[in-house]
C-alpha cells in the first residue's frame, strides 16, 4: 500500500516499528532469549548490575531482570491488546453510526458519551477491581470501553465532516448506496484516523496496565509483571537505584514509541495524495533590468521594483507603481498573480514566513523599507488596511466598540470617553444605521456589509491618508457590494483619501478607480488610466481578461477565452511569462525577460507585440 | 409550442428544522419548469434558497410540500431505487472543486463511479469511457491517473462536469458551477457547457449569484428572494425590463465594467438592510422596497403575467404594472416570444 | 444573569452522571463475591449473629431498595461507615479531601502557568524550543507517573535531600512544609500536563496568528503588546481551557499512583486501599466525591468559556 511505503520512509516511523517489533518478538519467545527462567532465585546475585550472565541485572531476590521483563511483557502485551479490541469495536461502531446516520441515533450516542467522558476511568477500573479481584482481563476492558468516547467523538466529527463534503453528495447524486459510499468514501478516509487514535490509546493502556501491576492489583507476585518491576524497584530504591532503569525504560520506550507511530501515520496518510512538495526550488527567474525611476514628484506612495520570496521562492517581482493623494488605483488579475502579497508587501506584512527581499516603498516622502520605526508608525495612521472576508477580519472575541476604541486610542492619545465619541462618530462617518447599537455587538452578530463597515471605520480610525483594500467586496452579496463600494466613493470625495483596491472584478475597477494595474505571474504587465486600458488595452493578458468578462458577451456567442492556466511561480519561465497564453507568442517572447516599456504617454506594458494587437483589436 | 417540461416543480417548499430557532422556510412555494435543451437560470442574493431548491430536485433535501416531477413522473419522494435508477438521467455539478472530488481517489475512479450503478448499459470498458469522456471536456486522458490536488480548480471543474455526463444525463443542475473560478477559467468552463449542451441537448437547471453570468448562459431565469419567486421569465425581457423592484435593485448593484457609465443604468437607490423582518402576510421585500405602499404589507402579491403575453415575465409586485420601464418593449417582446438566440446586446 | 441560569442548568445536566456512576459502582459491588456481613462478622460467628448483620446493613433487601436506602441516606449527610474501621466514611473523606485536592488544583496550577509560558515561548521563538517542548511532550506522555515519582525521589529527595521522601503536611499545621511536601509529587503529576498544555498553547497560538483578524490589526498599527497578549492569547485560550478541564479530571489517573508511592492520605488512595480490601461503603463515598469534583471542573469550565466567548454567551 501506498501509505506503508510513505510511513517506512520516515526514519522516526521506522525505528518506532523497529522497537515495537523487537519487543513484540522478544516477549513471545522469552524462553529462547533469557538464560533465566523469570521466577529463577539467584541469592549470591542479589541487587546485581548488568554482567554477561544477567544482561539488566537482578533483583532483590536474585531473579534474572531481563527475563522477568520479557515474561513479564506477555501478560501486559495482551492486556494492551484486550483493551485496545474493546476500545476500538465500541468507539467505531457508535462514531460511525452517530456520525453518519445522526438524527437520534447521533443524540444518543453523543449524551451517552459525554456521561462516559466525564466519568474518571482510573476510578472505575478500581471499582471494577474490587468486584473481580486480579481480574486484569475485566479491568482491560472496562478501561478500552471507558477510554472510546474521545474515539467515538473524533470519528463522529469526521464522519460528519466527510457526510457533508460535497463528493458524497455527488456519489448520492450518481446514486451509490448508502453502502457502497461508506466503503468507497468514508471508510477510507478514517482509516488513517482510527489507527492514529489506536496507537495513542495503546501508549496509555501500555501506562494503564502497568500502574495497575505497580499497585499490586494485577499478576500476583511472584509471577512476573512490568508494574510489579517498578514497584520492587521502589522497595529498593535506596539500596539500588540502577533496577529502575530497567523497570521504566522500556515502558517509556514503547509508549514513546506508539506515540511516535501515531505521528508518523497521520503525517503520511495526508501526505499519499496531496500535492507532493517539488524537491528544491529552482532558481529564480531572471527579470529584465529596468531603471527604477526616482519616486514621481508629489506622489503619496511610490513601490519600486519591490519583490516578496515566500520558502524562498519570488512570488513577486520587481513590482513599481506610485499612488497619487487621493487618487484610486486598481490592481487586477486572477488568483496566485501575486496582488495579495503585493498589498500586504507595501505594509511589510507578508503572509506566512515570507519576507520582502528587495525594492523600496515610499510613502509621504519616508523610505518604509528602511525604517522599521517609521513602517510601525505609518501603520494604521498613514496607510491602513481592509481585507476581503469582513466575518473574520475582527476579533471575535472582542466588541466592536472595544476594538475600534483600542485603534483610536493607539492613534491618538484619546482618554477612554474621548475615544468612545470618536468611535461612534466613526461609525455614523462609514454609515453604519444605529452606532450606539452597533457598538455593543460582538462580530459575530453583524451581518457581512454591517462588519464590513465597521472594518473600514477601523482602517479609518488612525486618520490614514491611503486605503489598502484587499478584495473589500468579493465575499458580499451584490446589493451589499455596491453599498460599500458608493461608501468608499463618498469617503473618498469627502476625506480625500487615496484608495489601492485589489479586485479580480471589471466592474469594480470601472465604477471606482482612476488607473489601473494589471498583474500577472508576479509582476505588473500593463498599468494605463481606466478608461484608456478599457478602450484600448495595451496587453494581450488585459485584453484576453476584458474579453473573458461574461458582462459584454452576447448569449449563443462562444465567450473569448485565455487558454491554459497561471503559471505558479515554480513555474515561471524565463522568457515572457504569458508566452504559453499568448496568440502573438513568438520567439523573440520566450526568449529572455520583457521589460516594460511605456509605448504611449502614460502608459506602460510588457509585451513585445504591442503593434499586432492594437492592429488586430478585433481578435481578442 | 412548448415541448413537455423535462423538469417541473410545483409549489415547492423546504424547511429546516433548527434547534434553537423556529424552523426556517428556505423555499417557499417555488414554481417553474425546465424544458429540453434549455437552460433556466436561478438568482438570488446569499439565502436566498437557490441551493435548497436544488438540493431538493436531486433528492438531497426532504421536501416539506409541493411537487417535483421529472419527465412526467412525480420524483418529491422518490425512494432510494427510482433515485439510483434516475440518477442516469439527472445530474449535478457542484459548486466547489476542491471539495467536490474526493482527494483520496483517482479521477479515473471518481469518474467511473457513476458507471457502477448503471453497469447495465455497459458498452465499452470503463477505462475507454473514461478517457473519451476526460478528453471531451477538455483534459488530457492520462488525468485518469492522477489524484485531484494535482490539478487547479478550473481543472477539477472540468472533471466534475464529466462526472456528471459519464451516464446519458439530460438534465444537469449546476450549482455556482463557476463562482469559484477565475475569469478566463470561468470563462473557458462556460464556453464547455455551452458547447455541451449544444451538442448533447442538456437542459442546465443553472444556480448562480453572478448577473451577467447568468444571462450569459439561460434562456429563463428565475429570480428567488428569501425562499420565495420574485420574478421570472425569459432572460432578456428580464433583464433588459425587471418588472420586480428587486430585480432591478439587483441588476443596478451589478458594477458596470464601462468606465464611461460611472453610474448606474437603473438607479434604485439602495436602502440599507434595515432591521425590521417582512410581514408574516406581506411582501417579503417590502422592509426594503422604495416603493412599498400600505397594501404591501398587508397582502403577499401573486405571481401574475407582467404585461399578458403568453411567454412573457411574471412578477411577484403589487405595483409591477405601473413600476415596469417602458423601455424598448417590441424588441423585448419579439425576443420574449421566441427562444432567445444570437440576441441583441445593446451595450458592447 | 446568563452565568446563574447556565450554572443552574448544568448542575440539573450532570445529575445523570452522580445517577450513573452511583448506580453502576453498586450494581458492581453487588457482584461482589465476598460478603461484607460475613467479613464483619468474623469467621466464627453463629447464623443468628451474621443474619443480624446482614440486617443491619440491609443487606437482605432486594438491590433497588438497597440502592434507594444509600441514595436516601445520601441526601441526609450520612455515607454509612467503614467496614474495616467503623469510622463514618464522611469523616474519613473529609480528612483526605485537602491531600488529594492540595495535589491536583497545584498540578493544575503549575502545568497552567508553565505551560502556557512554554507554549507561548515556543510559538514566538520557534526552532529549538519547539523542538524542546515536543521532547518533553512525548517524554511527559509516556513516562509513567509511578516511575517518574521514583526516579525525583531517587534524584531529588535521596541524593539530594532537596525534599523530603515521602508523606504530606497539612496546610494548617506548617504552609512551608505543606509545600514542600508537595513539590516532588505535583512535578510527578505535572510533567506530562505541562507538556501538553505547552503543546496545544503552541498550536492554538500559532493557530490565531495566521486568522485574518491579526493581519488587519498588524496593517492597521495595533501596538504587538496588545496583538500578543489582548488578541491571540484571549483567542487561543478557549482550547486551551477545554485541555486543562479535561486534563484535571486525568489527572486523577496519576493522583492515585503518586499518592501510593509517596504515602500521601487522599482520597485517591484511599480509593485503591478500599479496593484491596473490598470496603465498599468507602468505595462508594470516594466515588461520589470524585464525581462530584468532575461535574464542579466541568462547570468551572463551562463558566470559563462563557467568559471568553461572547459566542456562547449572547446565544
Ligand atoms: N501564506 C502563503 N504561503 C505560501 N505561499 C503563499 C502564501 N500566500 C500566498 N502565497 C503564494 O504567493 C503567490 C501570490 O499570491 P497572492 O495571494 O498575492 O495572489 P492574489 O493575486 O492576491 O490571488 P487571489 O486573487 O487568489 O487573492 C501565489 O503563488 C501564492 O500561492
Ligand atoms: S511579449 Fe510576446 S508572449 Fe508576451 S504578451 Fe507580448 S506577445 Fe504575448
Ligand atoms: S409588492 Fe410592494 S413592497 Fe413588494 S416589491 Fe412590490 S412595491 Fe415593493
Ligand atoms: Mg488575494
Amino acid at each position: 500500500m501506498k501509505t506503508t511505503s510513505r510511513l517506512l520512509r520516515r526514519p522516526a516511523a521506522v525505528v518506532a516499528v523497529a522497537w515495537l517489533v523487537l519487543l513484540t518478538v522478544a516477549t513471545a519467545c522469552a524462553p529462547l532469549i533469557a538464560a533465566h527462567g523469570p521466577l529463577d532465585q539467584d541469592l549470591s546475585h542479589v541487587l546485581a548490575l548488568p554482567s554477561a550472565s544477567h544482561p539488566l541485572g537482578t533483583d532483590s531476590l536474585g531473579r534474572d531482570l531481563l527475563s522477568r521483563l520479557l515474561y513479564g511483557g506477555q501478560p501486559a502485551l495482551l492486556a494492551v491488546a484486550e483493551a485496545l479490541v474493546a476500545h476500538l469495536v465500541v468507539g467505531v461502531t457508535l462514531g460511525l453510526v452517530a456520525g453518519y446516520l445522526g438524527g437520534w441515533a447521533d443524540t444518543l450516542i453523543t449524551r451517552v458519551g459525554d456521561l462516559l467522558f466525564a466519568l474518571p476511568a482510573i476510578i472505575i477500573v478500581l471499582v471494577v477491581l474490587s468486584v473481580f479481584p486480579g481480574n486484569l482481563h475485566a479491568a482491560m476492558i472496562t478501561f478500552g470501553v471507558l477510554g472510546s468516547p474521545g474515539l467515538i467523538r473524533v470519528l463522529r466529527s469526521r464522519t460528519l465532516g466527510i457526510r457533508q463534503e460535497m463528493y458524497v453528495a455527488a456519489a448520492r447524486v450518481c446514486g451509490l448506496s448508502d453502502a457502497q459510499i461508506l466503503l468507497r468514501h468514508v471508510l477510507p478516509r478514517l482509516t488513517s484516523t482510527v489507527i492514529v487514535q489506536a496507537a495513542l490509546f495503546s501508549a496509555v493502556a501500555v501506562i494503564i496496565q502497568a500502574g495497575l501491576g505497580f499497585l499490586g492489583l494485577g499478576a500476583q507476585p511472584p509471577a512476573p509483571s512490568w508494574g510489579g518491576l517498578v514497584a520492587d524497584a521502589s522497595q529498593v530504591i535506596d539500596r539500588d537505584p540502577w533496577m529502575l532503569v530497567p523497570a521504566g525504560v522500556p515502558l517509556v520506550l514503547t509508549v514513546v514509541a506508539l506515540s511516535m507511530l501515531g505521528d508518523a501515520i497521520r503525517d503520511s496518510a495526508v501526505e499519499s495524495w496531496s500535492v507532493s512538495k517539488l524537491a528544491t526550488a529552482s532558481a529564480p527567474p531572471p527579470v529584465a533590468k529596468e531603471h527604477a525611476e526616482a519616486p514621481v514628484p508629489g506622489a503619496l506612495l511610490s513601490v519600486r521594483d519591490l519583490t516578496v520570496e515566500i520558502d524562498g521562492v519570488p512570488v513577486v517581482q520587481g513590482v513599481s507603481f506610485d499612488v497619487m493623494p487621493g487618487e484610486t488605483l486598481g490592481v487586477v488579475g486572477e488568483s496566485g498573480c501575486g496582488k495579495s502579497v503585493t498589498a500586504l508587501g507595501v505594509l511589510g506584512l507578508v503572509p506566512g514566513n515570507g519576507r520582502v527581499t528587495g525594492g523600496r516603498v515610499v510613502f509621504a516622502g519616508t523610505d518604509l523599507t528602511a525604517s522599521p520605526t517609521e513602517l510601525a508608525r505609518v501603520r494604521g495612521s498613514g496607510i491602513a488596511y481592509v481585507s476581503q472576508d469582513p466575518m473574520v477580519a475582527l476579533d471575535p472575541t472582542f466588541t466592536v466598540l472595544s476594538q475600534l476604541r483600542e485603534a483610536v486610542r493607539r492613534h491618538s492619545g484619546a482618554n477612554r470617553e474621548q475615544a468612545r465619541e470618536r468611535v461612534l462618530e466613526l461609525l455614523a462617518m462609514v454609515g453604519v444605521p444605529d452606532p450606539e447599537g452597533v457598538a455593543g455587538r460582538y462580530p459575530h452578530q453583524l451581518s457581512g456589509g454591517l462588519a464590513q463597515r465597521v472594518l473600514i471605520a477601523l482602517a479609518l480610525a488612525g486618520r490614514p491618508k491611503l486605503l489598502i483594500a484587499d478584495e473589500p467586496t468579493t465575499a458580499l452579496d451584490v446589493s451589499v457590494q455596491k453599498e460599500i463600494l458608493t461608501l468608499l466613493h463618498t469617503l473618498q470625495r469627502r476625506t480625500g483619501i487615496a484608495v489601492l483596491i485589489v479586485t479580480h472584478d471589471w466592474g469594480v475597477v470601472a465604477t471606482l478607480c482612476h488607473r489601473s494595474l494589471v498583474m500577472y505571474a508576479g509582476q505588473v504587465v500593463e498599468q494605463a488610466d481606466v478608461e484608456s486600458m478599457f478602450v484600448r488595452p495595451l496587453h494581450p493578458y488585459t485584453a484576453g481578461l476584458l474579453a473573458a468578462n461574461p458582462h459584454r458577451a452576447a448569449h449563443g456567442h462562444a465567450l473569448t477565452t485565455i487558454p491554459g492556466t497561471v503559471p505558479s511561480p515554480r513555474e515561471w519561465p524565463v522568457g515572457c511569462r504569458f508566452a504559453a497564453r499568448c496568440p502573438y507568442a513568438g520567439d523573440d517572447c520566450r526568449a529572455a525577460p520583457v521589460a516594460l516599456t511605456g509605448p504611449a504617454p502614460a502608459r506602460l506594458t510588457r509585451c513585445l507585440h504591442v503593434e499586432e494587437l492594437v492592429s488586430e483589436g478585433a481578435r481578442l | 409550442m412548448t415541448p413537455r417540461p423535462l423538469l417541473q416543480v410545483t409549489e415547492l417548499t423546504v424547511e429546516y428544522g433548527q434547534r434553537h430557532a423556529p424552523t426556517l422556510r428556505a423555499a417557499d412555494g417555488v414554481s417553474f419548469d425546465v424544458r429540453p435543451g434549455e437552460t433556466v437560470g436561478l438568482v438570488g442574493e446569499s439565502g436566498s434558497g437557490k441551493s435548497t431548491v436544488a438540493r431538493a430536485v436531486l433528492g438531497l433535501t426532504p421536501v416539506t410540500s409541493g411537487r417535483i416531477r421529472f419527465d412526467g413522473a412525480d420524483i418529491t419522494h422518490a425512494n432510494r431505487k427510482t433515485r439510483r435508477a434516475l440518477s442516469a438521467r439527472l445530474q449535478m455539478v457542484f459548486q466547489d472543486p476542491y471539495s467536490s472530488l474526493n482527494p483520496a481517489r483517482t479521477i479515473g475512479q471518481t469518474l467511473a463511479e457513476p458507471l457502477l450503478v448503471h453497469s447495465g448499459e455497459r458498452g465499452k470498458p470503463v477505462g475507454e469511457r473514461v478517457a473519451a469522456m476526460l478528453e471531451r471536456v477538455g483534459l488530457p486522458a492520462k488525468a485518469a491517473e492522477r489524484y485531484p490536488s494535482q490539478f487547479s480548480g478550473g481543472q477539477r471543474q472540468r472533471v466534475a462536469i464529466a462526472r456528471a455526463l459519464m451516464t446519458s444525463a439530460e438534465l444537469v443542475v449546476c450549482d455556482e458551477p463557476v463562482s469559484a473560478l477565475d475569469l478566463s477559467i470561468q470563462a473557458q468552463t462556460l464556453n464547455l457547457l455551452s458547447d455541451l449542451q449544444r451538442e448533447l441537448s442538456l437542459s442546465y437547471l443553472f444556480i448562480a449569484h453572478d448577473l451577467p453570468v447568468v444571462r450569459y448562459l439561460s434562456h429563463r431565469v428565475v429570480v428567488l428572494y428569501r425562499g420565495r419567486v420574485m420574478e421570472t421569465g425569459p432572460v432578456d425581457l428580464v433583464y433588459e425590463r425587471p418588472a420586480h423592484p428587486y430585480t432591478r435593485a439587483l441588476l443596478a448593484a451589478v458594477p458596470d465594467p464601462d468606465p464611461r457609465i460611472r453610474t448606474g443604468r437603473h438607479d434604485e437607490p439602495a436602502t440599507p438592510r434595515g432591521a425590521s423582518q417582512p410581514t408574516a402576510t406581506g411582501c417579503p421585500f417590502a422592509p426594503r422596497c422604495a416603493h412599498v405602499v400600505e397594501i404591501c404589507r398587508r397582502e403577499r402579491p401573486g405571481l401574475l403575467p407582467v404585461d399578458g403575453v403568453p411567454g412573457g415575465a411574471s412578477a411577484a409586485c403589487h405595483r409591477a404594472a405601473e413600476l415596469t420601464p417602458t423601455g424598448n418593449g417590441t424588441v423585448a417582446r419579439a425576443v420574449a416570444v421566441g427562444r432567445p438566440g444570437n440576441a441583441h446586446m445593446e451595450e458592447t | 444573569m446568563g452565568a446563574l441560569r447556565l450554572v443552574i442548568r448544568r448542575l440539573l445536566a450532570s445529575m445523570p452522571l452522580l445517577f450513573l456512576t452511583s448506580a453502576l459502582t453498586f450494581v458492581l459491588v453487588s457482584l461482589v463475591p465476598g460478603d461484607p456481613a460475613r467479613t464483619i462478622a468474623g469467621q466464627h460467628s453463629t447464623a443468628e449473629q451474621y443474619r443480624l448483620i446482614r440486617g443491619q446493613l440491609g443487606l437482605d433487601q432486594p438491590l433497588p431498595v438497597q440502592y434507594w436506602n444509600w441514595l436516601t441516606q445520601v441526601f441526609r449527610g450520612d455515607l454509612g461507615s467503614s467496614l474495616f474501621s467503623g469510622e463514618a466514611v464522611t469523616s474519613i473523606l473529609q480528612n483526605r479531601l485537602p491531600v488529594s485536592l492540595s495535589l491536583i488544583l497545584a498540578s493544575t496550577v503549575v502545568s497552567g502557568l508553565a505551560g502556557v509560558a512554554l507554549g507561548l515561548l515556543s510559538a514566538r521563538r520557534g526552532g529549538v524550543l519547539m523542538k524542546i517542548v515536543d521532547g518533553l511532550a512525548l517524554f511527559g506522555l509516556a513516562a509513567p507517573p509511578f516511575w517518574l515519582a521514583l526516579l525525583v525521589i531517587e534524584v531529588f529527595a535521596v541524593t539530594l535531600r532537596w525534599f523530603p521522601v515521602t508523606g504530606y503536611v497539612p496546610l494548617e499545621e506548617d504552609p512551608g512544609g505543606w509545600a514542600g511536601s508537595l513539590v516532588l509529587p505535583v512535578v510527578s503529576i505535572a510533567l506530562g500536563a505541562v507538556a501538553i498544555i505547552a503543546k496545544q498553547t503552541r498550536d492554538s497560538v500559532l493557530d490565531t496568528m495566521n486568522r485574518d483578524f491579526i493581519r488587519v490589526m498588524q496593517a492597521n498599527g495595533f501596538s504587538p503588546r496588545s496583538i500578543l497578549y489582548r488578541h491571540i492569547l484571549r483567542n487561543a485560550a478557549l482550547p486551551i481551557v477545554t485541555v486543562l478541564g479535561v486534563l484535571m479530571v486525568s489527572l486523577l489517573g496519576a493522583v492515585v499512583f503518586v499518592e501510593t508511592v509517596f504515602a500521601m492520605p487522599g482520597v485517591a488512595s484511599l480509593t485503591q486501599q478500599a479496593t484491596v480490601q473490598h470496603d465498599i461503603p468507602v468505595i462508594q463515598g470516594a466515588v461520589l466525591y470524585i464525581t462530584v469534583f468532575v461535574i464542579v471542573v466541568n462547570l468551572v469550565v463551562d463558566l470559563a468559556y462563557v467568559r471568553l466567548d461572547p459566542r456562547v454567551r449572547t446565544s
